[in-house]
């Protein structure tokens, strides 16, 4: 990839990046994961 | 000056984990941190059930939302990854993981050491796909809901800073041990045993974090240039890197994590990391 066309693509995805965390965010994704981080994660210690 | 960078790279490394496991208290406590900065993902690997884990797993917060009853896609989770991964590459491996340092530290014990099957690397892109995309948004019960099925059958991170931490804490949960736990307990072992002989196991065979960042290392504004003028191909960049990494041939590899230690070896000084490109040829 030449260095112009990288150059497009590293702002191109970091402008896409931003619309998708305002997006998630909007949407109340970042409760979700709250919920999920702040109890014990019974699948993630093993259990099931 | 070579010693430097490389100690550098500890002090960040370092000051990365102890600002990801801040809560060490709640080791002996039993408890896990149940304060704000849990709606914040981790740049990379730490189990959020850890007890001393201030920040959420990436990895984890894509398959709660992905396997939540209203949403398939964690926007928010992807968008976090795809920023840092087009800025810093698989540097975020390199310098910002907790596990990546647990790796490093591990590796240092005395044990034959090994090098990687090439094709083992691309697992993690297996595990990527099927563990961390495709099961939490098929597998959904009644409710359209789904396990996270890299955490639940898969990650020995969850296993070593979450699971074995918490189990000898909490003797109702070890009463409900079984056959899952025996599962992530060997995949936890092969995985200890992979990191006393090769250098990064986990990242390099098995972390879907990796995986994404090192897709990203391909066009990071953080990247690696050899000046293919002055560099008279001794092979030293090569036998330095602990990724397997040639970054003569291959600068901006998936595999590199941007550790500077082929930089810090290369005698003509061909080898550099740069947040700007610097001039053509």
């Amino acid at each position: 990839m030449s260095r112009n066309n990288n150059i497009a693509v590293q702002v191109l995805s970091i402008c896409v990046a931003a619309v998708m965390i305002i997006y998630g965010v909007s949407r109340g994704e970042t409760a979700i994961i709250f919920n999920k981080a702040v109890n014990i994660c019974l699948e993630c210690i093993g259990l099931g | 000056m070579k010693i430097n960078q490389e100690i550098k790279r500890k002090i960040v490394q370092v000051v990365a984990f102890g600002y990801s496991n801040t809560y060490i208290g709640n080791f002996v406590s039993g408890q896990i941190y149940k304060g704000s900065w849990k709606k914040f993902c981790n740049p990379g690997m730490n189990c959020y059930s850890c007890p001393a884990a201030r920040l959420a797993c990436p990895i984890g917060a894509m398959q709660a939302v992905s396997g939540s009853m209203n949403f398939k896609l964690s926007f928010y989770v992807i968008g976090f990854v795809l920023a840092l991964g087009v800025v810093f590459g698989r540097a975020i491996c390199g310098f910002f993981c907790p596990f990546g340092l647990i790796q490093e530290l591990i590796y240092k014990i005395p044990f034959p050491k090994k090098k990687l099957w090439k094709w083992l690397t691309y697992v993690k892109y297996v595990l990527l796909a099927v563990f961390v995309v495709i099961m939490p948004v098929t597998m959904v019960n009644e409710l359209g809901m789904s396990s996270p099925a890299f955490c639940e059958y898969i990650c020995p991170a969850g296993t070593l800073e979450g699971g074995i931490p918490l189990l000898s804490t909490h003797p109702e949960l070890r009463a409900t041990l079984g056959a899952l736990f025996s599962v992530k307990a060997c995949i936890l072992i092969i995985t200890l045993i992979g990191c006393l002989s090769v250098c990064r196991f986990f990242c390099k065979v098995m972390c879907p974090l990796g995986a994404i960042y090192g897709l990203l290392n391909k066009v990071s504004i953080y990247h690696m240039e050899c000046n293919k003028k002055t560099c008279v191909s001794c092979g030293k960049c090569h036998n330095v890197c602990p990724m397997d990494v040639d970054p003569v041939k291959n600068p901006n590899s998936a595999e590199c994590i941007r550790c500077g230690k082929c930089v810090a070896s290369c005698p003509k000084e061909s080898l550099a990391l740069k947040f700007v490109y610097g001039k053509k040829g």
